[in-house]
């Protein structure tokens, strides 16, 4: 009886902790939210019957699909690149080198520069005048704009790579410490070889690989921010991306279309976490 | 043999990982060496952006002919637009970072050591929100500012930025190191819940909150998405957003303007950087 007083006690204090933020969390996401799932699939604001034409309108959009494609194609390009690198990096830091801490900072700090404020050096390093031309220029090749064609889009992969590296590299050396060093030494004694070695390691870095796929992933998304303050409300097509068409609708207040493009997003977000959660899974049930 | 290499190896290893750093600080740098140049430095060394009637190339200097301050004396005396915007993104970001910080101090308290039914679906449901990006939740927090009439307000950022689902997953991860039985041990000595969260959680996640609070501020100092929707008025607009107009405008000056926006979060940055670091490896994700 005690005890179901004090476990009742728990429950109640547990609520008065989480009341703040449930409120607040609630008002601002959860209910706008499922209202807004729920506009989706109206065919007027104020109620209305049933309908699927929200989402018919939103796939049939051109600049909707060519948002989403440049939004898919982008991940597909970043996201590999970005995890081979910076597991690269992270191996070469993990092994015997100088000033170790000094270079993890230096990797690190271009999370921490906001974007505005480099936003003048893509551009003078980019331009049509800018400096990668002129270097070109001087090497006798032909000068290329990049911002203004197909090769924005490698501009702002590099962008997002040079901003996002540090903290893959941070997460990668966190997984390479984590690994017992006996494993090595076990291998070392059997005289295993150096691929063999890279193997073990592999193997025991894939949780974090996960992760940093699903961070790399994630971040991606937020490319927006480089690619808006680089290329302004009007950039090349291949580098429209999904926040481009989102602010356009914003700004013609097509709450319907919005909603619909939300909950889309929203269900591929879950499906590619759930795929990336259950890899995971099958992953560590085939180590055991 | 085998020692003349263990030896020159790791030197070849930090030249190697040295260049990358060096260009990955290159903007920074850039940035801070031509914040020391004068207007017309600047404007004959890259006068020529943007336009289409040259075929000159920029001039890249790593050093000023004339090392000057004038850029910062134009930009915090000359304009006081400027320090207008600066003072909209304090005023945006610390709220944020302050409010984020105590209201989700309590709910990681109460998801990290306490017991009631339905906590982990409903923690759940915090993790899923923190996923996704704003192109899903900046819909959600456009219906709810337009319902309660905040739009072009900060409060319209500010509101959803305190109670975003990030402080929230972060502490909740330092809160569940702190061992049981430190707990027990003051319940044992009659200490309430409201003194275990005070004089023993709070302390204990001391680091985590330092984390919080500087990747809170490295993602915020740095919004665009959400002001850009939420906010009309061009003067109600953070720095992030004003820089990239004062970019085109006053090209001149836009150096010494980018490195003053820097420096806030850089001595942050430089202060705490153990703890942005722990941040980043107990979260393993970002707001």
């Amino acid at each position: 009886m005690k005890l179901n007083h004090a476990a009742n006690r728990e429950i109640m204090i547990a609520f008065c902790f989480l009341i703040p933020s449930l409120a607040g969390f609630a008002v601002f996401y959860l209910i706008p939210f499922g209202q807004s799932v729920i506009t989706s699939f109206q065919d007027g604001l104020d109620g209305g019957s049933w309908t699927l034409a929200n989402y018919k309108e939103l796939l049939a959009s051109s600049s909707f699909k060519k948002a989403s494609a440049n939004t898919f194609r982008f991940m597909a390009i970043s996201v590999p690149a970005i995890v081979a690198l910076s597991l690269g990096l992270a191996l070469l830091l993990n092994t015997r080198v100088f000033f170790r801490n000094w270079l993890r900072t230096a990797y690190v700090l271009p999370l921490v520069v906001p974007v505005a404020s480099i936003v003048l050096v893509w551009q003078i390093l980019f331009d049509w005048n800018g400096a990668l031309n002129g270097w070109m220029a001087r090497l006798g090749m032909i000068r290329i704009d990049w911002m203004k064609s197909d090769w924005a889009s490698m501009v702002i992969v590099l962008i997002y790579i040079w901003k996002n590296i540090g903290y893959n590299v941070v997460l990668f050396l966190a997984g390479l410490q984590n690994i017992p060093d006996q494993y090595y030494e076990i291998a070392d004694l059997e005289g295993a070889s150096r691929l063999r070695k890279f193997g073990i390691t592999w193997t025991y870095l894939m949780p974090t690989t996960f992760l940093v796929v699903l961070m790399s992933v994630l971040n991606s998304f937020k490319v927006f921010r480089e690619t808006y303050l680089v290329a302004g409300d009007y950039p090349h097509d291949s580098i429209y991306m999904m926040q481009h068409y989102m602010n356009n609708m914003f700004l013609s207040l097509d709450i319907q279309k919005l909603s619909a493009a939300a909950a889309l997003m929203a269900a591929c977000i879950l499906v590619l976490v759930t795929i990336l959660f259950q890899a995971e899974r099958l992953f560590r049930s085939y180590m055991e | 043999m085998r020692d003349k290499q263990e030896r020159v190896m790791p030197l070849l290893r930090t030249l190697l990982l040295a260049a990358v750093a060096a260009a990955l600080l290159m903007p920074v740098i850039l940035t801070v060496v031509n914040s020391l140049m004068t207007e017309r430095e600047i404007l004959s060394n890259y006068g020529m952006l943007g336009r289409t009637d040259t075929s000159d190339f920029v001039n890249l200097k790593w050093i000023p002919d004339w090392v000057s301050f004038v850029q910062y004396f134009n930009v915090l005396i000359a304009s006081p637009q400027f320090l207008y915007m600066f003072w909209n993104s304090v005023m945006m970001v610390l709220p944020i970072v302050a409010g984020q910080t105590a209201v989700a101090a309590m709910a990681a308290f109460a998801f990290g050591k306490l017991r009631f039914p339905g906590r982990e679906p409903l923690f759940f449901l915090y993790l899923i929100t923190m996923m996704m990006p704003f192109q899903v939740t900046l819909v959600p927090n456009y219906i709810m500012a337009d319902r309660l009439g905040l739009l072009n307000s900060p409060s319209a950022i500010i509101l959803p930025g305190v109670f975003a689902a990030f402080g929230v997953f972060l502490l909740r991860q330092f809160m569940l190191q702190i061992p049981g039985s430190y707990m027990e041990a003051a319940k044992m000595d009659g200490a309430g819940y409201l003194r275990i969260f005070i004089s023993i959680a709070l302390p204990m996640v001391k680091p985590g909150i330092a984390a919080l609070v500087v990747l809170l501020f490295a993602d915020y100092w740095n919004m665009v998405e959400q002001p850009l929707i939420f906010l009309q008025n061009a003067e109600l607009q953070p720095l992030s957003v004003f820089l990239s107009r004062l970019q085109k405008e006053a090209f001149g000056v836009s150096f010494a303007a980018s490195v003053i926006y820097m420096i806030p979060m850089l001595l942050l940055f430089m202060t705490a950087e153990k703890y942005f670091i722990e941040g980043i490896q107990l979260s393993g994700i970002k707001g």
